[in-house]
């Protein structure tokens, strides 16, 4: 039988892998955005397993706007990035540098 | 019942239909040439919207089964929000327009982000809180970008598109967590489950992931890494913008959950706001010291005087929202002040933003330059100008809570801060005559905004225009 902690555990681990996706990767920034979408992703999962579980659509009215904002906000990110790499050339994260301090 | 509802949100739908209208409008007639006109249109509506948020005082209103709701707390958060978004759009224009920088889409991603604002400080459901706080988000990232040619504006772009992702993320997981946990999204809802009895340990680690995500959205330490990356690279106005009605919005969101939602268990978020404070004070104070760009200065500013709003916040009581309140309708008005004196720094028509480029500035110019050190003075919180009293009503509301060592903390915090605030000063008054000097004109707007800003924090001091007995009002809807 699953039950509610089976998914929680799956959307935390999910989360987690997204964080680290973020922080730990060195090589490009389309990882960095794939990450966030798996971060949203994750949520999404939580917000599902919790409405079944509580027997409330809340949680899936929440999970239909997360979906909506998750795919602007990729958009924006994309058009963002596309704007860097015109500049620079690039879009190794370590070339995301030219300000320190 | 629909029309009751939409009754409640008119100014916000007001202003989303004038953005996509206008957006239509300056598409199909003169795009950039209509950015003028766009820019004036869009700052008198804030300022209309303004007075009629501000003017319609009465009974707190909620709407579409509590998600949104309208109280003295939301509309003078508003009003700030309204007026210093319409004040730094009205400062841009200028020096936009001199860069040959002003795009059409600036003034309508400011009144979409300004929408989502509105959003954020009437939100009593986590859904609302949610969907506002992106609105306003998605917003800034693109105008951070704006300049699309400019390598430092698109790398600030990033980092702060990344970073402002990230934490929400963090908060929609925290979200999710407290709306498991406490079985609603709604916040009255998670009130009542809280009070109830014991916290449960998801509602707890929810509660934690949202305050890191808000702690992100106010750039307090020790979340702020984007926030010198992002006002030193994005265009000044921008940054003008960012220092202003945003972080109003921000703190208003945080006082929302803090109260409306988490208000029956001060004990389990008042340390945490309290060490976020701490750290942002203390950060603020010193990493600023090394700094010779004005605008990464700044940056370094706006989180110290976030910590010293948190802790407003952090005290839990009605004063220290009042507080909290007071404490931000201060910081906006300096801080656009002091931008318009940033805006107008140039040479041979090139922005400068190297503080030294201010040697002897005070010989060349004493009315311009007196007006920017009553507004640095302010900004350190030297007496007896507003600033002071702004802090003063904080360290109130702490020690009156009880946190005595974060109000001492706070004033110690204060004095170091003031070092770099004075050194500008220093290099205006008494700095060496160089090579480095500042072309004197500045257009009238911005010289109409330092000298308000400025007078603002001299005759202030008398009774602090009202802002006091407002703030009570609207921290009184908020705590009880």
């Amino acid at each position: 039988m699953i039950g509610l902690e089976h998914y929680l555990t799956v959307a935390a681990a999910l989360f987690v892998i997204a964080i680290f996706g973020i922080f730990v990767n060195r090589k490009n920034v389309i990882v960095i955005l794939m990450s966030i979408e798996l971060m949203l992703l994750s949520v999404n999962i939580n917000l599902v397993a919790f409405s079944a579980h509580l027997g409330d659509l809340v949680g899936q009215v929440f999970t239909m706007f997360v979906l909506t904002v998750a795919a602007a906000e990729a958009a924006i990110g994309l058009a963002i990035l596309v704007c860097f790499f015109r500049n620079r050339g690039s879009i190794a994260v370590d070339d995301v540098n030219v300000m320190k301090g | 019942m629909i029309s009751a509802d939409l009754s409640v949100v008119l100014p916000e739908i007001v202003l989303a239909v004038y953005a996509m209208g206008a957006l239509l409008a300056a598409v199909y007639t003169g795009k950039d040439k209509a950015a003028p006109v766009l820019v004036w249109t869009t700052a008198a509506l804030f300022f209309a919207l303004a007075a009629w948020t501000g003017l319609t005082a009465g009974e707190a209103r909620t709407a579409f089964g509590g998600a949104i709701v309208d109280d003295g707390f939301a509309r003078f958060a508003k009003v700030v929000i309204l007026v210093s978004a319409g004040a730094v759009l009205l400062m841009s224009k200028d020096y936009m327009r001199r860069q040959k920088t002003l795009l059409f889409e600036f003034p309508v991603l400011v009144a979409l982000s300004v929408v989502g604002m509105m959003l954020m400080v009437s939100a009593h459901d986590l859904m609302t809180l949610y969907m506002g706080l992106e609105l306003q988000s998605l917003a800034l990232y693109v105008v951070a970008a704006i300049r699309r040619d400019s390598v430092k504006a698109t790398e600030a772009g990033l980092k702060y598109f990344v970073l402002g992702a990230l934490s929400s993320g963090l908060l929609l997981y925290g979200a999710s967590l407290t709306y498991g946990y406490a079985g609603t999204t709604l916040f009255s809802g998670i009130l009542s489950t809280l009070g109830e009895g014991e916290m449960s340990i998801g509602l707890l680690i929810g509660l934690v992931f949202m305050i890191t995500g808000l702690a992100f959205k106010v750039s307090a330490v020790p979340f702020h890494m984007w926030t010198p990356d992002v006002y030193e690279g994005a265009p000044t106005p921008v940054t003008a913008f960012f220092a202003s009605a945003p972080k109003m919005a921000a703190m208003g969101l945080f006082a929302r959950v803090l109260h409306d939602a988490f208000g029956a268990v001060p004990g389990d978020w008042g340390q945490v706001v309290a060490v976020l404070s701490l750290l942002s004070m203390a950060l603020g104070a010193v990493a600023a010291i090394g700094q010779r760009n004005i605008k990464r200065l700044m940056a370094y500013s706006s989180i110290a005087h976030m910590g010293y709003a948190l802790m407003g916040l952090a005290a839990g009581t009605q004063l220290g929202v009042q507080a909290m309140l007071i404490y931000m309708a201060i910081y906006v008005t300096m801080s656009v002040g002091t931008f318009a004196f940033i805006l107008s720094m140039e040479k041979d028509g090139q922005p400068v933003t190297d503080i030294r480029s201010l040697n002897m500035y005070a010989a060349r110019e004493p009315l311009k330059a007196l007006a920017m050190l009553v507004l640095l003075f302010s900004l350190a919180g030297v007496p007896p100008l507003v600033g002071f009293f702004g802090k003063f009503y904080v360290v109130r509301a702490a020690v009156d809570a009880g946190l005595v060592w974060l109000a001492v903390a706070g004033v110690v915090a204060s004095v170091v801060g003031a070092f770099y605030y004075l050194r500008i000063v220093f290099y205006m008054y008494f700095g060496e005559e160089g090579d480095a000097r500042l072309d004197g004109a500045m257009p009238p707007v911005l010289w109409g905004m330092l000298m308000i800003s400025a007078f603002a924090m001299v005759a202030g001091v008398i009774n602090l225009f009202g802002v006091e007995g407002l703030a009570l009002t609207a921290a009184e809807t908020l705590v009880n």
